[in-house]
């Protein structure tokens, strides 16, 4: 009865998303200011990768507020799972097997390294701060997997999560004081394609990415930890 | 057929939608139902990007020279889609946190045995 209840609502919603998206064509452009951004982009804010220059750049406002959604998610998450902390203060790192364990010990500085290059080069190349931070991340939930009961230190990434955030919002007040609007960007522009370019972008894309990467690897370390 | 090879990249993307949906309403457990939210969440931003696309565009980066501006996708919902990934996974935990703590308050993970809830 459910199921079938269930089934016959999704039809109707079906029926109507589809009528509605026949109005919708594909493939061709449809905002005028994605064609703005690709065409001034890079003489606006000086980065070469567009999306970089939209998310940090154009709508750098709106992905303060989208990290304030995934900190308050880590936090939440900590919350829920602090009753559960039964840390055995002495558990030894064990290795889950040898193989394993020097696998992941070969890879873990290789993932840092990719992850750490991905959200420097965000303005320049693919990639950027959310990315690398979930590389970062995976490093760690490669470590977690590979060697049991060895975690990172709560304090050290707590630190870095915070100064992420607060390089992110103290970088926004300066372009308040220094330019005219919130987030500005107040630092030369550069040569655009160069590794020093686009002013305060790739200094915000290097703090969410150390933000992104020790709030992941937090919330991995929570649920690894504490729901055991 | 030809609304099917036309909009095929839409209906990818609600299939997956609709089978979230599905999962979130018919099924008991727990954790499928939040398996069923995380596949909303995939489809919401596959259609997001193919909205997006621009037949024969490219990436919008323009990192090698020589690249034109006219041929290339909108960057606006690629931008809000990488966001919306890592605010999916962050959300994904949180809901899988709660689920733990049903379970422990609980005892189970079946909807239906959980009492006290209102639908």
């Amino acid at each position: 009865m459910r199921k079938l209840i269930g089934i016959i609502l999704l039809l109707i919603i079906a029926g109507g998303i589809t009528l509605s998206l026949k109005e919708i064509p594909f493939g061709i452009p449809k905002t005028k200011i994605g064609e703005h951004f690709i065409k001034k982009g890079i003489e606006e804010t000086g980065a070469t990768n567009i999306v970089t220059s939209v998310v940090v750049g154009y709508r750098g406002f709106d992905t303060l507020g989208e990290i304030t959604v995934l900190f308050t998610a880590a936090i939440g998450l900590g919350a829920l799972l602090s009753i559960y902390r039964k840390r055995k203060a002495d558990r030894k790192a064990e290795p889950v097997s040898l193989i394993v364990y020097t696998g992941c010990r070969f890879l873990f500085p290789i993932l840092l390294l990719v992850g750490t290059y991905i959200f420097i080069h965000g303005h320049l190349t693919p990639g950027g701060g959310f990315q690398g931070g979930a590389i970062i991340a995976s490093a760690f939930l490669l470590m977690y997997l590979g060697c049991e009961g060895k975690r990172i230190n709560d304090k050290v990434s707590t630190v870095i999560e915070v100064l992420g955030g607060l390089t992110f919002v103290a970088l926004g007040i300066a372009g308040l004081i220094l330019g005219k609007d919130f987030l500005f960007n107040f630092l030369p522009k550069g040569e655009p394609a160069t590794l020093l370019s686009a002013g305060i972008i790739p200094v915000i894309y290097i703090a969410i990415g150390l933000k992104v990467g020790s709030e992941l690897a937090g919330i991995i370390d929570n649920l690894i930890e504490k729901s055991q | 057929m030809n609304f099917l090879s036309e909009y095929i990249y839409y209906i990818g993307a609600f299939s997956l939608i609709f089978i979230g949906l599905y999962i979130v309403l018919i099924k008991k457990n727990l954790i499928k139902v939040i398996i069923g939210l995380s596949i909303i969440d995939t489809g919401i931003n596959l259609f997001l990007v193919s909205l997006g696309y621009i037949t024969g565009g490219t990436a919008p980066i323009f990192s090698k020279s020589g690249l034109k501006s006219d041929n290339m996708v909108d960057p606006v919902p690629q931008a809000l889609v990488l966001t919306a990934i890592v605010i999916g996974v962050a959300v994904l935990a949180l809901a899988l946190a709660l689920a733990i703590k049903l379970y422990k308050h609980y005892g189970t993970l079946n909807l239906r045995k959980i009492k006290e809830q209102k639908w």
